[in-house]
């Protein structure tokens, strides 16, 4: 049933201030009716917008109800749920703010407040994929405008006259005729009796008239306290009664208890407490990995005590995993055939006709999230009711994996949203959570487990380490005839099913079949590679190896050929054209090619705009060098330069740095920005040090000392960014991941143009001191 | 029993004399704005102020500050309008935002010593805080701005 010819009441926008403790279901059922407004399809008709996204396919897709998202009280305060989590993007501001705009309400008087986990009321909730701007910029402001029109209608029936001659504007509606103002809040008990205007049809903004989008003006909603210290995170959840847990999970992936003695670890002051956690075997998704929980009154004990625990282990299957060896095997692998995932030509011909082949050989190992709020999460279960509290990025996925992991309904599970400490998608798999649960569910009181720092290294779902190997032919004249690039990497399928060797069409997409360059003979090859780890998502995804081979690739062509960095890029761009890559079930991050195709126009145009604003060719000094790179992530244009400096022992500085970014229709430049400076600092932070290496089956680092992140003293003195223009109507697209992307090609390419050395190897670390 | 004045208010404690002042500030004094982030003082999260000087919470006892006063972001200033916090917002430093009450603390720390850092003695005061969203260029600006009056 589709709501919008339904038009009926529902209940006041008073209750729905309180509208999270009302159950979808009640909702459907006080009313009679047995459908609901999730819409599944699309949002909207082709002839209502200039573009679609995938958003109506994500799981529970898009919810477009003012009823849900917007709630006006008599005082004017006007209530605006963010279904998406924050972790330092703006996306708690940014869609709120988009209601607002569209509502004509003023920002000084909204209040966000954040949603719990629940799909079926709010549509998908899965922060991750640089989506949230992308998948709900529309919808927002459809939620905006209906909001608008059932506060338009009911002033012009308390004054008698035709809708279409009062305006709202800037919280008031106004009948400029007779020269009549009613406020927001003194329409609102009559607003929530009007009918939701239908979604087809509805007349959005002029996009000249914004205050807010596009504008920048607006800080995050939670500046004030996070620089007074009360902004929530998840570690600051503190319930009356509430234990502090610790764990000690097996050393090695897969790895079991065999037994353990609690005694030191009770002596320890203030511990009162030490139990055994449930663990699954690997893999098992995001179920926790077992061990031993050691509870007391803080987590100072918790830790003392945990450390005091004395622990014997079964290492299990992965007891064998080095790193230095399987890297070995990884090289091996990358240098003979693998399953072809895109093919156009007979790139094995072309390469043995060409005059000259250039092969690159490039590594990245596995890296760790690490963000500022190791792990943590506060559960309280009674009987067959659960509630968290956690930093997760998808509240929704976290819900269903609690009721699971208790075996108890979903409905009876409510998913409390802080703000995240970070999350870079470490915090989109939920196994902090999960443990918490288990342990309060034994317990009987509320718990809170906190992961170390150490815990967070040791036990993280590490992006894959990857082999990628490119060889490119030339002919006489220089131009590329033919490219293979062979991709051999752990799969994150193997996190969810055992022995799943190759890669998935998410990951190939990801930069190695979607690869842009105009060259008649393409092969693209994934070898088998079997995972001895969790692996998962990180920030950009397969996008940071890749785009690290390819344009790096790049630069040695330029090098090879004695070309310009900048000149060789957009010779192997090519013509402005829509690239079509010759794959079976191209994945397009989700979205329609229609709406998002791979666009050698907007690619140039970034490489073009940077190379003006960044002086590309500008002189510097001896010991510095240039790097440019571009690439194509979560259906975004982006292209850096970097500018370094080496000096004569060595050592490596980052003078400057500009990218240029092309993510269409944007809300927010000014956080835009500041995704950007950061994207850089992470870039800067994997290239030089990131590195986490296995032996014995047992992470080799632990903390900040061994596994290093950028400190403001090595940062870039300065970032600038650039945002292409949106043309009218261009589809939005990710500002969260692909900044990191091009960082470390650009980079590497600077450092070949300031000292002669390809770097092929990441992390940087001493290479340039030997 | 040891006691020690947390932002003006004489607290006390009988536990461990050895729990780390981070852990009891955050979950036996209820004083959450000051973070966990490595426990080994080596990110900074944890920065408090211990009579006039800059203090990794975490590897600071309990029994280390008594009869000492500290400061927590909570108790920079009543309103939280002191230089550093109001720079903080004018710059919009912040992404998540978990690191900032140590950025801002070790950051008011330093103006106290040097009212008037250069760019360099900003980036080399404040290496001991680590922001993983990399806010760097705008804390060294932010903190520019609080010594140059806001």
């Amino acid at each position: 049933m589709n709501f919008i010819d339904n038009p009926r009441k529902l209940h006041s926008f008073e209750k729905n201030i309180r509208v999270e403790k009302v159950s979808r279901r009640s909702i459907l059922k006080g009313l009679g009716i047995t459908g609901g407004f999730v819409l599944a399809a699309p949002v909207m008709s082709r002839q209502a917008l200039a573009y679609e996204t995938g958003a109506g396919k994500m799981p529970h897709g898009v919810v477009v109800d003012p009823r849900v998202f917007v709630a006006v009280a008599p005082d004017g305060t006007v209530t605006i749920l963010a279904h998406r989590s924050e972790m330092g993007t703006g996306v708690r501001t940014s869609l709120p703010l988009i209601v607002a705009e569209e509502m004509e309400a003023d920002w000084s008087r909204v209040k966000v407040q954040q949603a719990h986990g629940d799909e079926v009321k709010f549509g998908n909730q899965d922060t991750d994929g640089s989506r949230s701007t992308r998948h709900y910029l529309i919808p927002m402001r459809q939620i905006g405008a209906s909001a608008r029109i059932m506060l338009e209608q009911a002033a012009a029936k308390r004054w008698g006259v035709p809708a279409t001659e009062v305006k709202a504007v800037n919280h008031e509606v106004v009948h400029s005729a007779s020269g009549r103002k009613l406020g927001f809040g003194e329409l609102a008990a009559d607003a929530a009796k009007e009918s939701v205007p239908a979604v087809e049809g509805l007349k959005l903004k002029d996009p000249k008239d914004f205050r807010y989008l596009g504008k920048g003006q607006v800080g995050i909603v939670d500046l004030h306290d996070i620089t007074t210290g009360k902004a929530r995170y998840g570690a600051d959840v503190r319930l009356p009664g509430m234990k502090y847990a610790v764990i000690a999970r097996p050393p090695v992936t897969g790895g079991k208890l065999v037994k353990f003695d609690p005694d030191a670890a009770l002596k320890v002051p203030g511990v009162e407490k030490v139990m055994q956690v449930r663990g699954w075997p690997w893999p098992s998704k995001f179920q926790p990995l077992g061990g031993v929980a050691v509870i007391a009154r803080n987590t100072g004990a918790a830790i003392k005590g945990r450390d005091a625990l004395k622990l014997t282990w079964d290492d299990g299957a992965n007891g064998k995993y080095d790193s230095v060896a399987y890297r070995k095997e990884l090289e091996e692998a990358s240098r003979k055939p693998g399953l072809v995932v895109r093919q156009e030509g007979d790139a094995d011909a072309a390469l043995k006709g060409a005059d000259k082949v250039i092969v690159g050989e490039y590594y990245l190992p596995h890296l760790a999230h690490v963000s500022m709020e190791p792990p943590v999460a506060v559960a309280d279960v009674k009987g067959d009711k659960a509630e968290i509290w956690a930093p997760v990025q998808s509240p929704g996925g976290t819900r269903e994996d609690v009721a699971k992991t208790l075996g108890i309904p979903e409905g009876n599970v409510t998913v409390n949203v802080t703000l995240l400490g970070g999350g870079f998608g470490r915090k989109s798999k939920c196994d902090f959570a999960l443990e918490a649960a288990l342990l309060s569910k034994e317990l009987g009181a509320p718990v809170k487990v906190q992961w170390t720092r150490e815990d967070d290294v040791r036990h993280d779902f590490l992006h894959t380490v990857s082999v990628e190997r490119i060889e490119a032919g030339l002919d006489k004249s220089g131009k590329v005839i033919a490219w293979r690039h062979r991709s051999v990497a752990p799969t994150i399928a193997s996190t969810f099913a055992a022995g799943a060797k190759h890669e998935a069409a998410f990951e190939l997409g990801m930069g190695l079949v979607d690869m842009p360059f105009e060259i008649a003979n393409i092969s693209c090859e994934n070898p088998e590679a079997a995972a001895f780890t969790r692996i998962g998502w990180f920030r950009s995804v397969s996008n940071i190896p890749r785009a690290f081979a390819v344009q790096s690739m790049v630069g040695e062509i330029a090098a090879a050929t004695g070309r310009d960095q900048k000149e060789t890029l957009l010779a192997l761009i090519g013509t402005p054209r829509i690239v079509k890559p010759a794959v079976k079930d191209m994945w397009n991050y989700g979205e329609p090619q229609d709406s998002y195709p791979i666009d050698t126009a907007r690619l140039r145009k970034v490489v073009e705009l940077v190379a003006e604003k960044g002086e590309w060719g500008r002189p510097v000094a001896k010991g510095h060098g240039l790097g440019i790179a571009v690439h194509r992530s979560f259906v975004s244009y982006i292209a850096t330069i970097v500018e370094v400096a080496v000096d004569d022992k060595g050592k490596l500085t980052v003078p400057r740095v500009d990218t240029a970014i092309d993510c269409g229709t944007y809300v927010n430049p000014e956080r835009i920005a500041s995704q950007i400076e950061g994207a850089a600092i992470m870039g800067l932070s994997l290239a030089k040090y990131g590195e986490i290496s296995f032996k014995d089956g047992k992470v080799e680092q632990k903390n900040f000392d061994d596994f290093q992140v950028i400190r403001i003293d090595e940062s870039p003195a300065v970032t600038n960014v650039y945002i292409v223009p949106p043309g009218p109507d261009t589809p939005p697209s990710g500002v969260g991941e692909p900044g990191v992307p091009p960082f470390a090609p650009a980079l590497m390419n600077a450092i070949f143009a300031a000292t002669g050395k390809r770097i092929r190897s990441l992390p940087l670390g001493k290479q340039l001191e030997a | 029993m040891i006691k020690v004045k947390i932002n003006g208010q004489e607290q006390s404690w009988d536990g461990d004399p050895d729990l780390p002042l981070l852990w009891f500030l955050r979950d036996e004094a209820g004083l959450t704005g000051t973070k966990y982030g490595c426990g080994q003082a080596l990110c900074g999260a944890c920065t408090v102020i211990v009579d006039k000087e800059a203090v990794r919470a975490c590897i600071t006892s309990i029994n280390d500050v008594a009869g000492r006063e500290v400061t927590t972001i909570e108790g920079l200033h009543p309103n939280g309008d002191h230089p550093v916090q109001k720079a903080w917002r004018q710059v919009n430093v912040p992404q998540c935002g978990f690191c900032q009450a140590g950025q801002i603390m070790q950051a008011a720390a330093l103006l106290m010593d040097n009212p008037k850092p250069s760019h360099d003695q900003i980036r080399e005061a404040m290496s001991g805080n680590i922001c993983r969203c990399g806010c760097y260029q705008r804390i060294e600006n932010a903190v520019h701005l609080a010594s140059t009056g806001v």
